[in-house]
């Protein structure tokens, strides 16, 4: 019971927190100049009409004369009134406005579109990255201070030192460039699940996982060296376990308490955090999509996504905690 | 009542001591105490691998500050000519090493471009005019980038012109070269009006082709007057100064030919000049601004501006920059938590909603914001400020850790009963206990700041690279574009950045295990 109580206090707390910062940045967006850039063959017309129906501008009219627009700005109180009430009632967080490939369409629509490719490759590589990650670590505390563990220990120290950046410019030079085996961007297109577009999407996910890996053997090296010098684990051996059973039934369980939560929070934070892989790749993804948005000054589609990170951020830290507790029953954070 | 009390009057000298072997005064300590710093200073000397990261940590400081006082070059400086040239250091000119050539393999036809450009001037493209030919017709050779560009065609005003006959008279050396009439320059459109082609060409299929003699030679096919128009010792060209066939000109069809040097237009005259010396020649006597011959140590970018200016500056706004924002984060931190721990209850409840929903915006969103209505005039703050706003957090809550474990302490209550006001509890007493993790997140701080500074240039959300500073982000996204073809450019600012991250995360750990003891081994 306290468990629901638990949970539900966490995400009252965390929807307060969320409006609060939403609300914010509305209000910041909203004291921003509009801007409306329409390329040769578009009309603005249509564009301002829009703005116009969400409530944003009334009383729109163009001047002949020097060919710009006038208008008068809703209040923002009212304008986050009308705001509010389009996601609730239709589900609709607004059209784009500026981002020239995508002026005039339903942002979420376009969101939609975007989050495959993004969250595809934060699962490949965590996929990927796990089971690297925690072999690594295995190894390492179980040949604690004997070379294999100086060897990883260095190989850790390098890779959690490598920045995104070096390491996706040196993924792309050696893999991509000099051995040719992938291409040098992802494919762009629909089909996620074909060999070309698998193999085209390796290097962003190596990227993101090589420093991802290094984080898990670190911490599994370190959680796990702690548990086998416990001594339920000396009894575990006497009563006649090998070695290898008594890790793996006894000392992996009890270190999975403190690393599965670390896994979860690395998967949730990479969701938002590859912006700068996304970029180097050019991956068609969320990343993309949200420093388009800033370049364009789309304001529709910046306060979606901005409020797609935050909720990942805040959902972060609720899910580790709550694993907690669902992991190991012995944990009941903020129980009494 | 008889006085029970009989040893009034024992006489001092009475007493002696038992045993005068065994007794143990409490004895003043000879070795010398160890004060908290001392100690971890010691403990710091003893880890190998976080003196390296220090001292390469030094030397990037040093680099940083001195390099740009040095360089010829300012961050400002760019010359189109030498786009992407590569590193070059005289020390290794011999080598096939850091000394500006790249390898190439090329037909016969650029294979002669660039021989040629060696055989006019003496400026070898090819370096050393050394080649080899394969069996299937290629030739292979290290072309100089700081000659390839070899001749151009510039327009030249008439002062100009005679200032830099002058040059030549002083000096010696050969900046202008015969001209080319326009009637024999390439007119296709790969080599058109390229002044390098000073030899006979004709046009196939769009393309140009070299014509050669019976010996494989090119022709020449410099323009050339008869002496009879000369005046006065100067012929149309106005020119008086280092011809290439000697001052007397050259005899054909019984009269005297001179080769002319320039075309004279309403505005002036076009020459043909080396670009290599005129640049020697145009920064040492017209700008007169400290550059001298072109030599890059680092190459150049895409854009032609030097990458080792470029990177120091760079780096030295980055290492100004964490420092500054580290300094008032550790301040603004260890006060809002020395406070928020030290008071507890609701005024620890109030400040930590405050801080968990600052720490719950993500850094994105308010650099965006900011630089939305900061505009693009002080990017430098907008950064600045982004990153404080979020940044003292983590000190805070460090600070309020550890005043939440010490202010309960007895010692911290003989203080309080012995009339100890609350600032001095809070900084004398308690305080201190959270040194050694501040120091240890201060050093922590400095290189996640240097990143965060980096992936925001480089993704361009922030632009820095206005006037005289840049940063290590726009360089390394300015590499990442030509990353196919010429790596160098990104290397240096990539091996900058992953060797200093590096040596800050040795650091640091160097520094919590001095620190904090009892926490070494927990996080590998």
């Amino acid at each position: 019971m306290y468990m629901f109580k638990y949970v539900s206090k966490r995400l009252g707390l965390m929807i307060m927190t969320f409006s609060i910062i939403m609300f914010i940045c509305f209000v910041l967006i909203k004291l921003l100049p509009i801007v409306i850039t329409v390329q040769v063959g578009q009309d603005a017309n249509v564009i301002v009409r829009q703005l116009e129906g969400r409530g944003y501008i009334q009383n729109a009219v163009m001047d002949p004369a020097t060919q710009t627009w006038n208008y008068e700005r809703v209040p923002i109180m009212i304008q986050l009134g009308n705001y509010l009430k389009k996601i609730f009632v239709n589900g609709d967080f607004g059209i784009g406005v500026n981002i020239p490939s995508y002026r005039g369409r339903e942002v979420v629509d376009v969101f939609m579109e975007k989050i495959p490719p993004t969250v595809l490759i934060n699962l490949y590589s965590t996929c990927i990255g796990v089971p690297i990650g925690l072999g690594l670590g295995i190894l390492a505390a179980l040949k604690k201070n004997k070379w294999q563990d100086q060897m990883i220990n260095v190989i850790i120290i390098l890779l959690i030192s490598m920045p995104g950046i070096v390491m996706g410019l040196l993924i792309q030079y050696f893999l991509c460039f000099r051995a040719g085996l992938f291409p040098t961007t992802m494919n762009s297109g629909y089909e996620y699940f074909t060999w070309s577009m698998f193999r085209s999407m390796m290097p962003p996910v190596l990227s993101l996982c090589l420093g991802s890996v290094a984080g898990y053997a670190r911490y599994t090296r370190a959680e796990l060296s702690e548990v086998l010098t416990n001594e339920f684990m000396l009894l575990a051996r006497t009563k006649g376990l090998t070695r290898g059973q008594a890790t793996l039934r006894h000392a992996m369980r009890n270190s999975m308490v403190v690393i599965f939560p670390f896994i979860l929070s690395e998967f949730i934070n990479v969701l938002s955090g590859s912006m700068i892989i996304e970029n180097m790749f050019s991956v068609p993804g969320v990343g993309r999509l949200y420093l388009d948005s800033i370049s364009s000054l789309d304001y529709d589609f910046f306060m979606m996504l901005s409020g797609f990170y935050i909720l990942v951020s805040l959902l972060g830290g609720i899910v580790v905690d709550i694993s907690y507790g669902f992991i190991d029953p012995r944990i009941r954070m903020g129980a009494k | 009542m008889e006085k029970t009390n009989v040893y009034d009057a024992i006489p001092l000298e009475k007493f002696v001591f038992a045993q005068t072997e065994d007794i143990s005064h409490d004895k003043k300590p000879e070795t010398k105490p160890v004060g908290y710093l001392e100690d971890a200073l010691r403990r710091f000397a003893k880890n190998k691998g976080a003196i390296v990261a220090a001292v390469i940590i030094f030397i990037m400081v040093l680099f940083a500050i001195i390099v740009p006082f040095f360089t010829q070059y300012t961050v400002a400086y760019f010359d189109a000519y030498y786009a992407y040239t590569r590193p070059k250091c005289s020390l290794f000119e011999n080598t096939s090493f850091w000394d500006g050539c790249k390898d190439q393999k090329t037909n016969l036809k650029t294979f002669t471009y660039y021989y040629a450009m060696g055989q006019e001037s003496g400026h070898n493209a090819v370096k050393n005019q050394e080649y080899t030919l394969t069996e299937d017709g290629e030739y292979h050779f290290r072309l100089d980038t700081y000659h390839m560009k070899g001749v151009v065609y510039k327009n030249l005003s008439l002062e100009e012109y005679q200032a830099l006959q002058e040059y030549q008279n002083r000096t010696g050396i050969q900046v202008i070269y015969p001209m080319v009439a326009k009637r024999d320059r390439p007119t296709a459109a790969d080599y058109e009006q390229d002044a390098n082609i000073y030899y006979k060409t004709e046009e196939k299929g769009g393309k140009t082709q070299i014509i050669y003699d019976d010996q494989g030679n090119i022709i020449p096919v410099y323009n050339s007057y008869p002496a009879s128009i000369m005046e006065n010792g100067m012929g149309l060209d106005q020119y008086n100064s280092i011809r290439v066939e000697g001052k007397d000109g050259f005899l054909e069809n019984g009269e005297t030919y001179y080769y002319s040097y320039a075309l004279v237009n309403p505005s002036g005259v076009q020459v043909r000049i080396n670009y290599y010396e005129y640049y020697t020649y145009y920064h040492s006597e017209v700008l007169k601004d400290g550059i001298g011959n072109p030599s890059f140590l680092f190459g150049t970018t895409g854009s032609g501006k030097d990458i080792l200016t470029c990177l120091s500056s760079g780096a030295r706004f980055s290492f100004i920059f964490a420092i500054v924002v580290a300094v008032s984060n550790l301040l603004v931190g260890a006060i809002y938590g020395a406070i928020a721990g030290y008071y507890g209850g609701r005024i620890d409840l109030v400040m930590e909603r405050i801080t968990d929903i600052l720490g719950a915006i993500p850094s994105m969103v308010v650099i965006t914001l900011l630089k939305l209505h900061m505009g693009s005039s002080s990017q430098a703050l907008v950064l600045f400020i982004s990153f404080f706003l979020t940044g003292w957090i983590g000190m805070g809550g460090r600070t309020r850790t550890q005043f939440y474990r010490f202010k309960n302490q007895e010692y911290v209550l003989s203080a309080r009963t012995l009339g100890a006001s609350d600032r001095r509890l809070m900084f004398k007493h308690i305080f201190p206990n959270a040194i050694g993790t501040l120091v240890t997140a201060f050093a922590l701080i400095i290189p996640s700041m240097i990143y965060a500074e980096t992936s925001l240039t480089y993704l361009g959300i922030v632009n820095l690279a206005t006037g005289n500073i840049t940063s290590v982000g726009t360089l390394i996204a300015a590499g990442q574009a030509s990353l196919a073809t010429e790596p160098f450019v990104a290397m240096f600012p990539s091996i900058f950045l992953a060797l200093l991250l590096l040596s800050f995360n040795l650091f640091g750990n160097g520094l919590r295990d001095a620190f904090n003891p009892s926490l070494r081994g927990t996080e590998g």
